[in-house]
């Protein structure tokens, strides 16, 4: 039989799909579990004309890619969890200046230095900031490669789009791992000479404008506060339409369910297992898996089955950061609970289906 | 019929925030005079620091991006791999580049960027009010050391252009001031070398102006130039710290 | 059998990894939906290797596993941590040249495989993987020996295409 199909490390398939989708542009630091990245970038870039530098540091990565997005670069960049927290400076500087991103944290267990293995405790950080001041970057987390390939692909896209970083959010699992993975084809690539006519707001040099009074300038300091809040509310009302068409997620299984779970990534694959254990031993459950992490997909929770959903369980690897949103969602329709591991501690699928059981026990 | 004087076309017409006798304007000046002198105004993309100089891209009349504390010589890189064939410059400060953004400086450096940077060394923080400096010099009063700087308490001033002229990337270096005609004739054509050698792409040029800061020094404009010449010229040497070698220049 | 999951356990260095890797592939070339998983990290340098490997009809909803279809162990540690894993009825494949026990339990068939033996009588040591690999394959069908030879050809190519003749002859135990 053949296949169109390619197997391929998460982390490689992930780099490969930046490329595809017209990133020529990389800026890294080796942590672990995403260097495979920085390794396939500092290869496979050069052989389709880009350019991958080696930073002295994630603030150093964070910082060439605000410059080459600035100056109108297609720019990818990845991290894992205490890289992307020495990046946060940067994210807020790029969030308010408009300058496109695509972002990878491969998320690991913390806090501190923390370990390398599996974590999903980076949630506050990617969906609150972790940069000062008020902005909102969107964040997509997939479940498998492909997956994540996909939003990779769009991300290049996405952040041109939106003028803004976006970021997507993996774990050390899917990063790891190999699944067969079908690539989209290569997207156009932009000349220097068609950045500067179709990036209207990039750096490039006034001569590409007819002059001087055509010169930009890429920047976030507004030293009156009058200005700076009339920025603010322009970049919130981009915010707002984001919040209305990024929003994505899957809902399996809702009607008639007895419990429904809100898991994303790795964690919804471990959670579709429990719901088949679960269904064994005669207990519907449904699964909410949200997407897009900001936005939050709030409106996945009215299609829940209020009349037979006795409780919500927040599926995480943290010690419980995404259950605000679900409770915010949920808007005290019905109580939240958690399921959770940490530290890169990964639960199994019956442990997940027997908290599910001792929950709904609990409620009677 | 000739004129004697005329704005450089590399200044913007907004007024300049910079206090009475302090020397950004007269680097901000020549900067962009030697740019246009060159004709590459137009093909110049400038990174401006946090510091006093946080509005230098409201005053210089190119393409300017405006970089986090430390960070130019980073987004500079980044800049100068999307424009491999235009000029890009960053003007930084003595806390944004000895102090916050030593990493970022001596990486740039040792890849050998094909970036300038313009180092203005006051010996001081202005913006935050008169704090030490990394180059605050030994017994020098600020708010931050009110006796005075002690080598015990904070080490000896740090000498920037002698530790990245170690660097093998970096092809230029030179040390210039503002305090004199002379010098700045001189600081002048420093720029111009600096900006020469990056268009053949040797490699990372710097020049370190060292300027003055009357208003946080507690001196008048002119006693400010005199302590240059009477107290920092001492410590912090005129002159080429590297230069590309005679072969290379061509 | 719908789905089949598997350790493969050993030290570094003796082609743990690339077991799970043919296997996974050759599932992919079927048309079968695989993941792989390997361990990461610093245990990987301290010299003991494992992956996890789910092959199945439908789309694989967990790459993790805690109870496998078929266990791998190369080495004594490995078998002291994955037997006790298996489903009852599960495989057992061990490496009976580095392993002086036997199985523990009754409820599963243990296979015991002297792959140094029989890769030293092939004149070439580092065949013993696919030694075992080939047991595991023709013992349990996780996937044809058809795709794993299609395999070989698409893993082994240029200078070490010459290596597959080998590799077959280990793989079928000739």
């Amino acid at each position: 039989m053949i296949t169109d199909k390619v197997l391929m490390k998460g982390n490689e398939a992930f780099a490969e799909a930046a490329i595809r989708g017209g990133a020529r542009l990389y800026f890294g630091y080796p942590i672990t579990p995403q260097s495979e990245v920085p390794e396939y970038m500092s290869r496979e870039l050069p052989k389709v004309g880009g350019a991958f530098v080696q930073a002295e540091s994630e603030l150093g990565a964070i910082n060439m890619a605000y410059g080459a997005g600035a100056a109108g670069g297609t720019v990818f960049i990845s991290s894992s969890s205490p890289g992307i927290a020495l990046m946060q400076e940067g994210m807020s500087f790029l969030c308010s200046a408009e300058v496109p991103l695509l972002a990878l944290n491969v998320s690991r267990g913390g806090p501190g230095i923390g370990g390398i293995q599996p974590g999903q405790a980076d949630y506050y950080q990617v969906t609150r900031g972790g940069g000062n001041g008020d902005y909102r970057i969107p964040v997509f987390a997939p479940s498998n490669i492909q997956e994540a390939v996909d939003l990779l692909y769009e991300g290049t896209e996405l952040a041109q789009k939106w003028q803004n970083p976006i970021m997507i959010l993996a774990d050390g699992m899917i990063a790891q791992m190999m699944e067969p993975v079908r690539l989209p084809e290569y997207k156009k690539v932009l000349t220097p000479d068609e950045i500067a006519a179709h990036r209207d707001w990039a750096c490039t040099g006034f001569d590409d404008r007819g002059g001087a009074e055509n010169r930009r300038v890429v920047k976030s300091l507004r030293m009156q506060p009058e200005k700076l809040e009339e920025h603010v509310e322009y970049l919130f009302e981009k915010y707002a339409r984001a919040e209305k068409e990024l929003c994505r997620y899957e809902t399996e299984n809702l009607e008639g369910a007895g419990v429904v779970f809100v898991a994303f990534g790795t964690t919804a694959r471990i959670t579709r297992e429990a719901i088949e254990i679960l269904a064994a031993q005669g207990i519907k459950a449904g699964l909410i898996r949200p997407i897009s992490l900001w936005p939050f997909p709030n409106k996945a929770f009215d299609e829940i089955d209020y009349k037979t959903t006795k409780a919500v369980i927040s599926a995480e690897l943290s010690m419980g950061q995404m259950i605000t949103d679900v409770q915010i969602a949920l808007n005290g329709r019905l109580p939240a609970f958690l399921a959770h591991r940490t530290g890169g501690m990964v639960p199994t699928s019956p442990e997940v289906a027997a908290r599910a059981k001792a929950v709904l026990e609990g409620l009677k | 019929m000739k004129p004697v004087f005329e704005y450089t076309k590399g200044m913007t017409r907004a007024s300049a925030h910079y206090c009475p006798g302090c020397t950004h304007g007269i680097a901000h000046r020549i900067i962009m005079e030697v740019l246009d002198e060159m004709g590459m105004l137009g093909k110049a993309i400038g990174v401006a620091p946090i510091g006093c100089s946080v509005m230098a891209h409201q005053y210089m009349n190119v393409d300017m991006c405006e970089a986090a504390h430390g960070r130019a010589p980073a987004v500079a890189s980044g800049i100068r791999r999307v424009h491999p064939d235009k000029i890009v410059f960053t003007y930084q400060g003595d806390g944004d580049l000895a102090s916050i953004g030593t990493a970022e400086i001596v990486h740039a450096a040792v890849r050998g960027e094909k970036i300038t940077t313009f180092f203005i060394n006051n010996g001081i923080y202005g913006m935050t009010g008169g704090q030490m400096a990394p180059t605050t010099l030994i017994g020098q009063k600020s708010t931050t050391s009110q006796d005075g700087r002690s080598k015990e308490a904070n080490g000896m001033p740090l000498k920037m252009s002698e530790m990245l002229s170690t660097i093998d990337g970096a092809v230029y270096i030179e040390r210039v001031a503002l305090d004199s005609p002379a010098h700045v004739r001189a600081a002048k054509k420093a720029v111009r070398k600096a900006f020469e050698i990056q268009q053949k792409g040797l490699g990372f040029t710097l020049i370190e102006f060292l300027s003055t800061c009357p208003t946080n020094w507690g001196m008048t404009p002119v006693k400010a130039l005199e302590w240059v010449r009477e107290k920092v010229m001492p410590y912090y040497p005129l002159g080429v710290m590297r230069e590309p070698k005679e072969d290379e220049k061509e | 059998m719908s789905t089949y999951k598997m350790f493969f356990a050993g030290s570094g260095g003796q082609g743990v990894l690339m077991m799970g890797q043919i296997v996974t592939y050759a599932a992919m070339l079927e048309g079968k939906e695989a993941t792989f998983l390997p361990s990461y990290g610093p245990e990987m340098r301290g010299g003991t290797a494992n992956c996890t490997v789910v092959v199945s009809d439908k789309p694989v909803s967990c790459p993790i596993i805690y109870e496998a279809d078929i266990a791998v162990a190369m080495n004594l540690p490995s078998m002291d941590k994955f037997e006790p894993m298996l489903k009852k009825g599960g495989k057992l494949f061990y490496n009976k040249s580095l392993i002086e026990r036997d199985q523990n339990r009754d409820d599963i068939d243990a296979y015991a495989i002297d792959i140094a033996g029989r890769a030293a009588a092939l004149g070439n040591d580092k065949v013993a993987n696919m030694v075992m690999l080939g047991e595991v394959v023709r013992n349990t069908g996780v996937v044809s020996i058809e795709s794993v030879f299609h395999v070989f050809e698409k893993v082994f190519t240029g200078r070490k295409a010459a290596l597959i003749p080998l590799n077959k002859q280990a793989f079928l135990g000739e």
